[in-house]
């Protein structure tokens, strides 16, 4: 009875939380990671897959789905969650085009997906209700007629927000703080994929063949890296990281010799008296 | 129903063709109106019919269509397409709003089993559909609607081969618009005309076509 507020959506707990909402994010946070970053003209959506078993089809399991030519999407949380909010945002798009002739723009298509995270929660759970979708999403594209990359994300409560470069579910926290230290404005296409993989590879131990990257160039320029691509990026950060390695261990054993220099002639100032 | 388009099958390819009047009763009210429609990559549709409801239907289905590709990764097959097209038709006859539509759908189907034994170069088969505001379907080797058709079927049944060549079949095209300025009374000069083969839609430019429709004789109409 305490804890009824922990049931209904619609019911704050004393402390003004709705808790279904944060058992929401929590989902979110059992979800594979997903990353997104802008460019100067480029923008790059980076997903962990998970490894495929040995008799799947590995065709059917998709984390970056394409919502209309100019706009992608990936996600984190519940699956299943995923696919109806997808679903119901590519007939948006669809349906935007035949009411008012034009594509949709990023933030259109992101503020409808919030809405219906939203209303999930508000409109409908009066009479009976729905639980939130499990999911947030990360949502990349170029609007009709502009050359500006756009990131926008959006979350179970139905908060939307655009972003230079963010990451969602499994330890997204490590990968936006990476994110943070390595982000410059006005990177290149290779710079910004170059990025990309480099904050998955903070949160995938397997390597290039759990990671998927699409990169968006411009309205309607989508295209998938494939693994060779991405397993090529991958060596090249494992070499600028070894080479890091390597400076840093040859600056320690030059201080350690240094040091073991200075206490050995300590020593013989230290034996010379006494001798 | 003033209007008129064709449609033509030769050895792969489909051409479709339409004239880009539109008008209200004996009024023109512009001769430049596209009345085809790019449904995929290898889907094309002429429509014809009421004004308003032309373009309603046309992009309806123009939408569907998108959205059935986006969802599936795969673009309908012209045989499944037209069937769609067909009961979107034959539905909206038995609601209140029904669509005055006449449509010719042609595509080329590039599916493996399209692909004939012995005639791979080919990469497919060209498919024709003839659907008229009744919602019927038919599969045809030629096709055509408006006051046109009274003109050109018998032509058609003489000249038309589905072995032609694109030249051929283009020749064929032309005599059927020769053969309606000579005769339709309310015939019209320009046409838009498209084909589809196994590489997809022909870009509108493509100079072979250029060249055929418009070194045949001048039309007593020009």
């Amino acid at each position: 009875m305490s804890r009824s507020y922990d049931r209904a959506l619609t019911v704050f707990s004393p402390d003004g939380h709705l808790f279904q909402v944060e058992y929401a994010l929590e989902a979110v946070r059992k979800g594979t990671c997903a990353v997104g970053v802008r460019g100067k003209d480029v923008v790059v959506l980076g997903v962990e897959k998970k490894s495929v078993l040995q008799l799947q089809d590995p065709r059917t399991v998709r984390k970056v789905v394409m919502l209309d030519d100019h706009v992608s999407l990936a996600f984190a949380g519940l699956t299943a969650d995923g696919r109806v909010l997808i679903d119901k945002a590519r007939m948006e798009c669809q349906s935007h085009r035949l009411t008012v002739e034009d594509p949709v723009t990023v933030e259109y298509i992101t503020r409808h997906i919030a809405g219906i995270q939203q209303a999930c929660i508000f409109r409908y759970t009066q009479s009976g209700g729905r639980r939130p979708f499990g999911i947030s999403t990360l949502i990349i594209g170029f609007d009709p007629q502009d050359t500006k990359p756009r990131l926008y994300m959006t979350e179970p409560s139905g908060i939307y927000s655009a972003w230079k470069a963010n990451a969602i579910g499994r330890s997204s926290k490590t990968v936006r703080e990476f994110l943070e230290k390595n982000h410059k404005d006005d990177m290149t296409r290779d710079e910004t994929v170059k990025l990309t993989v480099k904050s998955l590879l903070e949160v995938v131990q397997t390597g290039a063949k759990n990671i998927e990257i699409s990169v968006m160039d411009g309205f309607g320029k989508v295209s998938a890296l494939d693994l060779s691509q991405i397993e090529a990026i991958v060596s090249e950060i494992e070499h600028e990281k070894e080479a890091e390695a390597e400076r840093k261990r040859s600056r320690l054993a030059a201080t350690a010799a240094g040091q073991a220099a200075m206490s050995a002639r300590a020593g013989e100032d230290r034996a010379a008296p006494g001798a | 129903m003033e209007c008129s388009s064709f449609g033509i099958i030769g050895k792969g390819y489909v051409l479709l063709a339409s004239d880009t009047t539109s008008g209200n009763s004996i009024v023109k009210m512009k001769t430049d109106e596209d009345k085809t429609k790019t449904l995929g990559q290898h889907l094309v549709m002429t429509y014809s019919g009421q004004p308003g409801d032309t373009v309603q239907f046309a992009e309806y289905v123009e939408r569907n269509l998108r959205l059935h590709q986006i969802r599936h990764h795969h673009e309908l097959r012209p045989a499944a397409a037209a069937a769609w097209i067909r009961r979107s038709v034959a539905d909206a006859l038995r609601s209140r709003s029904p669509y005055a539509v006449n449509l010719l759908v042609g595509g080329f189907d590039t599916s493996v089993t399209a692909i004939k034994e012995g005639q791979e170069e080919l990469g497919g088969t060209p498919k024709l559909y003839w659907i008229d505001y009744f919602g019927t379907l038919a599969d045809v080797p030629f096709a055509a609607h408006g006051y046109g058709s009274y003109f050109v079927f018998g032509l058609l049944d003489r000249y038309h081969d589905p072995n032609a060549s694109l030249e051929e079949g283009l020749v064929t095209l032309r005599r059927c618009i020769d053969e309606l300025s000579k005769r339709l009374n309310a015939a019209q000069s320009n046409y838009r005309v498209k084909v589809v083969d196994k590489d997809g839609l022909q870009p509108s430019f493509n100079p072979v076509m250029l060249a055929l429709l418009h070194q045949r004789p001048t039309l007593q109409d020009d």
